[in-house]
């Protein structure tokens, strides 16, 4: 076997093909997943239209569209600024539920404090509690030299399983008939909603204030300069002069804050308590999201919009044509594989010879 | 510095004349040309190997030596051109065809696994890939056979990491020898040894020529190739620009052949003449890591203290820990009197510019932009940062003022630092380092792997910082270099340091380098 | 405690615990000692599980059901081959990527086939073989499995001697350590690898064919559970030997049976989830304590690309 596949960095990437990469990406993966949608027995176009129109197609539609970002704006932070970092953190579900727990403890009627106080409290608290579950692996890496990828997996576990124990005991509220449900929050600290007859929440601010900060701390500061550093290459930020351990250590914090703060929006924005099965996958889907904007916080807003609406759009199109809301997660796990091989393509050229 | 050509001991036996030399053509290259885009590596090369044969080839970095060795071993595919070996075309693209027909290569990184035994290494390949039943009790017979004859004696059950550097690099030969090779191409195969394990190793190429082996030796150490080479071939920019004759070649005459003009080398003038010596750098009973038991030396201002030793003494942990990379165990770094805190922080505050050894990996973070990596020392100060922005046109400045003094290529401050080629970015590292006229400079093999021009570059840059008083450390597995610059020499051998000399001859730092010279100072 | 420990039932358990987490381990170490990091392992269990149970359920006989979960595994392998391997894409997130798409894959094909369903379709799976019921001491806790444990038991041996006596499985070993001196012996490194993350593969299909064809007899959602990071951990614990894999999964598997014990048997002292975290926890206690002396593959996690250092 003489010839083989190798891959030659571009030395200069037109910025058509940059911009033409994600595209490229999505109709790849739209192409293939229609046949997952033959194999159900609907029409591609249809459903791929209805999918669409569920999605985008009315004030309704836009709305439960944005309803469902605002989490996966924060989860797609809370990876990409990992991420960038080279720090693993694929455990922003379960952050996501602690946060969204401390949220409920502090604003769930056990304190009384006025609600002026018990807002910026409960926010915080959640931040705290996602940052210090990501601490345990980021101190166990820098530390003891332990993964986090495995670590976080499986303290997702552990979190769900804790929120479980909470809402079946101490936190449970007595008047939800065996369901394991937390307290409500009061209506005062609750996000306000933006507009009327919808679900969209103050929250969607947040998140987008955050992304455009996000963008400026990478791109304007020493800490996002160290932050791509320790990224791009520890060691050589390390003979620099960058506390590489501490770097890693604030990003995990920071990261675990922004995962934390999803799940302080979804309790206080839209549902006003906690179930166990508030996020269907939020965490992960950040991780997708995050890849999917190239790491980039702006580009996080404009993914998670996407994934939301195939989302929200593959619900509305499945009750029509009855093809399996599943859909939506193979769309979400297929444009994440063909995006990378997509930015792969144009680093690199690939040649055979 | 004519030892090594000393140490080869037999005068080249007049070799067979040209045209039975030519009926008796081992391998022969014909117009061999390839291009990489607008780069010809290889320009119509011809050459043919004798049996029973050294032949050495000659060149600069860059001059196509390795793409060469890669098309014979079916690597690359020439553009043009064809190859024989024993007479049979080998068939081109085909690195299994080139194994089969007898060529062996040891290359000067060598392609052993550290954790598996020398048995599995020798092993691998060896055997039809869905065997269900690896032979390995014939397999050891026969590597022990083999090392027997060649007198190369190995553990099959070691682990590579166990082993010195000579002792793998006889696993490497044994493991070309056991392939049936004929032909070997050693590749630079005395970087990384000491004089007198050079000279074991040219005692093995002459077991192996006197039973008929033909040896291509590539090397950049004219001394060496005149002394174990029949005929040295040179290229320069892809051409052959000569195929000469060993005996009727000065070493003048071939450093002209391979670099196309006169080589201008840095002298190193009179130490800088101070009444009284100042000490700059003061390291007592250092020890660091595994591998550094014990160093102690001054570094004056205006000398450069050169640091001697086979890869794997203990260098590696000294330049770390006087980098900041690394704690002392043990003993004490002061920098102009002062202890300086284990931190490379706190040794770039303390005015300490280091050059490290893996440019790359180490010296610059190779996706950030040249203009980052240009102030990645000094992002912290109020210079480039203000509460903790970043002042970018501040950087991108001294980003320039760099580039411009230190000569640095580069399509634009903003263009990723990886674009560029390694002696660039040893250029930005080095001007990183010394734009602000340091006292004390830390260089780890700084010249490791670039050009002549660039080393030259380099080598004067550290002289000019040395004359005007800086006190520079250079850690070099590199004897010329060391021999060429630095004012004392100290020898590192299994983590001890030795004193310092002006005066080795190249016979007693080798042995030193063995660990049989004078013992380490206590 | 102690007779809890001594009793036939407790060892039955264990094994039964730790068959597809053996399956998983070997998976996953075949693919480590080559070089690459296979986080699909997750969603292959997800894909290995459903595929091998509804070839079943349309009739297939149970052994093709594993086959069909083997070859299910063998295919998300070489898509994460042709990513990791070729186009030396981040192992992490390919692997994140495949885990996403096999089980949402699996899902998505579930309700296509079932769309509605009040309790999910059942199969016949495998009985247990009683062969080893006259042999004293172990014999009834062997007897007393199915034929998918014996064979998890019968493939770590299997797999050490492919590894060690064999010269795929050195080329295997050689790729995760020094892909150049593969390379150089003109033995395709793209080819060793992509081999063994389909072979690795395919155990994490059988992994998860053991959950549908022999512990129950139906595919649940979320029925993998996160064994498949589990593997992921122990095969760092077992520092990458078959030996010490089969050691670490019946370690972690007894600790498993113990905390269902006593769950069970002191109902009410703690509430049942402390007991469910128990496993995650011990996992990452594990990690932790072998992490600093763990001698990972040199080659892990790097791509090699021809040419380059």
């Amino acid at each position: 076997m003489p010839k083989v596949l190798r891959l030659e960095p571009r030395l200069r990437v037109p910025a058509a093909i940059v911009a033409a990469a994600p595209m490229a990406a999505i109709a790849v993966t739209l192409l293939l997943c229609s046949a997952l949608i033959v194999w159900a027995g609907a029409p591609v176009g249809r459903a791929y239209l209805l999918l669409f129109d569920g999605a985008f197609g009315s004030r309704f539609a836009i709305t439960e569209t944005l309803t469902r970002a605002t989490p996966l704006i924060f989860t797609g932070l809370a990876a990409a600024v990992a991420f960038r970092a080279h720090f693993y953190n694929i455990g922003a579900e379960g952050q996501l539920y602690i946060g969204a727990l401390a949220a409920v403890a502090i604003g769930g009627g056990a304190i009384p404090a006025p609600p002026a106080v018990l807002f910026p409290l409960m926010i915080l608290a959640g931040m705290a509690a996602g940052a210090l579950l990501l601490l345990v692996p980021a101190l166990a890496k820098t530390r003891l030299g332990v993964d986090e990828v495995v670590t976080t997996l499986l303290l997702n576990f552990v979190a769900l399983l804790f929120v479980s124990l909470m809402l079946d005991g101490p936190m449970k509220d007595p008047t939800a008939l065996g369901w394991p449900q937390s307290m409500t929050l009061p209506s005062e600290l609750e996000f306000g909603k933006l507009l009327e007859r919808s679900r969209v929440h103050s929250g969607l601010i947040l998140a987008l204030v955050l992304a455009l900060a996000l963008w400026v701390v990478n791109d304007r500061t020493t800490f996002g300069y160290e932050m791509r550093a320790v990224g791009a290459n520890a060691k050589a930020a390390r003979f620099a002069g960058i506390s590489v351990d501490a770097v890693m250590l604030e990003t995990a914090l920071l990261s675990g804050a922004l995962a934390g703060l999803a799940g302080v929006g979804e309790v206080a924005g839209r549902a006003g308590y906690l179930t166990l099965d508030m996020s269907p996958g939020y965490g992960y889907s950040g991780i997708v999201i995050a890849m999917l904007a190239g790491l980039n916080p702006l580009g996080v807003v404009v993914a998670a919009v996407f994934v939301a609406g195939i989302i929200v759009g593959a619900d509305s199109m499945s009750r029509a044509v009855g093809v399996p809301t599943y859909l939506a997660d193979v769309i979400v796990a297929v444009s994440l594989l063909s995006m990378l091989v997509a930015t792969m393509l144009v680093r690199y050229k690939v040649r055979w010879s | 510095m004519g030892l090594i050509l000393h140490m080869a001991a037999p005068s080249p036996s007049p070799g067979p004349s040209l045209s039975q030399r030519e009926g008796g053509a081992v391998l022969r290259l014909s117009g061999i040309t390839k291009r990489f885009g607008a780069l010809v590596a290889n320009d119509d090369i011809s050459l043919d190997l004798a049996r029973g044969e050294v032949l050495g080839l000659l060149g600069e970095n860059g001059a196509g030596k390795s793409t060469l060795v890669s098309i014979l071993f079916g690597h690359y595919v020439a553009d043009a051109g064809s190859i024989e070996v024993f007479g049979q075309p080998l068939p081109p693209g085909q690195p299994k065809a080139a194994l089969a027909a007898g060529i062996g290569m040891v290359h000067q990184h060598f392609t052993l696994a550290d954790n598996l035994s020398v048995l599995d290494n020798v092993l691998i390949g060896t055997e039809p890939l869905w065997r269900p039943l690896s032979h390995r009790r014939q397999a050891r017979e026969r590597l022990l056979q083999t090392s027997r004859q060649f007198g190369l004696t190995v553990d099959p059950d070691a682990r590579i990491a166990e082993l010195s550097v000579g002792e793998r690099q006889r696993v490497e030969i044994l493991k070309a020898l056991y392939r049936g090779a004929r032909i070997l191409i050693l590749d630079e195969p005395t970087a990384v040894l000491t004089p007198q394990e050079s000279e074991a190793l040219f005692a093995t190429l002459r077991t192996l020529i006197a039973d008929g082996l033909s040896i291509i030796f590539i090397s950049h150490k004219l001394d060496e190739v005149l002394a174990v080479s029949r005929r040295v071939a040179v290229l320069r920019q892809g051409k052959l620009v000569a195929l000469r004759e060993a005996g009727e070649l000065s070493k003048a005459e071939l450093a002209e052949l391979m670099v196309g003009h006169r080589v201008d080398v840095p002298v190193r003038g009179p130490a800088s003449s101070q009444s009284a010596p100042v000490t700059l750098l003061s390291v007592s009973a250092l020890a660091a890591g595994d591998k550094l038991a014990r160093a102690s030396f001054d570094v004056q201002r205006g000398e450069i203290f050169g640091v001697a030793g086979v890869s794997g003494n203990g260098q590696a942990q000294l330049a770390d820990a006087l980098c900041g990379l690394l704690a002392p165990a043990g003993g004490e770094i002061r920098v102009a009197g002062r202890a300086i805190a284990a931190t490379p922080r706190a040794f770039i505050a303390a005015g300490v510019a280091r050059v490290p050894e893996d440019r790359a990996a180490v010296g610059v973070i190779g996706d950030l932009a040249i203009w980052e990596n240009a102030v990645s020392e000094h992002y912290r100060e109020p210079a480039f940062s203000h509460l903790g922005w970043l002042r970018r046109s501040a950087a991108k400045s001294e980003a320039r003022r760099i580039v411009e003094r230190f000569d640095v290529r580069c399509s634009g401050l903003d263009a990723p630092t990886r674009s560029m080629s390694g002696g660039n970015i040893q250029k930005l590292i080095l001007g990183r380092a010394l734009l602000n006229q340091p006292e004390v400079i830390v260089a780890n093999q700084p010249t490791w792997g670039l050009d002549i021009g660039a080393v030259s570059y380099i080598h004067s840059q550290l002289l000019a910082a040395r004359n005007r008083g800086a006190a520079v450390v250079l850690i070099s597995e590199d004897l010329d270099e060391l021999f060429a610059i630095a004012d004392r020499i100290a020898v590192m051998f299994h983590g001890h340091l030795s004193q310092a000399r002006r005066d080795w001859t190249l016979a007693e730092i080798g042995l030193a380098m063995a660990g049989s010279g004078e013992p380490a100072h206590a | 405690m102690l007779e809890l420990i001594a009793a036939a039932p407790f060892w039955i358990a264990v094994l039964r615990i730790a068959t597809p987490l053996i399956f998983g381990t070997l998976g996953v170490l075949l693919c480590e000692r080559a070089g690459v990091l296979n986080l699909g392992i997750e969603g292959i269990m997800v894909a290995g599980a459903f595929s091998g149970w509804l070839a079943v359920y349309y009739g297939a006989g149970l052994w093709t059901g594993v086959l069909v979960s083997a070859c299910a595994g063998a295919a998300f392998g070489l898509l994460h081959g042709v990513l990791t391997v070729i186009l030396a894409l981040s192992q992490h997130v390919a692997g994140l990527g495949i885990t996403l798409l096999a089980t949402s894959l699996s899902y998505y094909a579930y309700r296509v086939n079932f769309p509605k369903v009040n309790s999910p379709p059942t199969i016949t799976p495998f009985g247990e073989t009683h062969l080893f019921d006259a042999v004293p001491g172990i014999g009834t806790a062997l007897g007393a499995q199915t034929p998918l444990t014996l064979l998890a038991l019968a493939v770590v041996p299997l797999i050490a001697y492919v590894l060690y006596r064999t010269p795929a499985g050195l080329a295997l070993r050689m790729v995760g350590e020094n892909p150049a001196a593969v390379e150089a012996q003109g033995i395709s490194v793209t080819a060793v690898r992509i081999g063994a993350i389909a072979a690795g593969s395919a155990l994490m299909g059988v992994a998860g064919a053991f959950l549908t064809l022999s512990a129950f007899n139906a595919f649940y959602f979320n029925m993998v559970n996160g064994r498949g990071w589990i593997c992921v951990a122990l095969v760092v614990f077992a520092s990458w030997r078959p030996g010490k894999a089969l050691l670490g999964a019946i370690l972690f598997a007894a600790f498993d049976a113990l905390q269902l014990r006593l769950q069970q048997s002191s109902a009410g002292v703690l509430p049942y989830q402390v007991y469910l975290m128990m496993p995650y926890l011990l996992s990452i206690v594990a990690l932790a304590l072998v992490a600093r002396k763990a001698a990972y593959p040199q080659a892990l996690m790097k791509p090699y690309r021809k040419g380059e250092r």
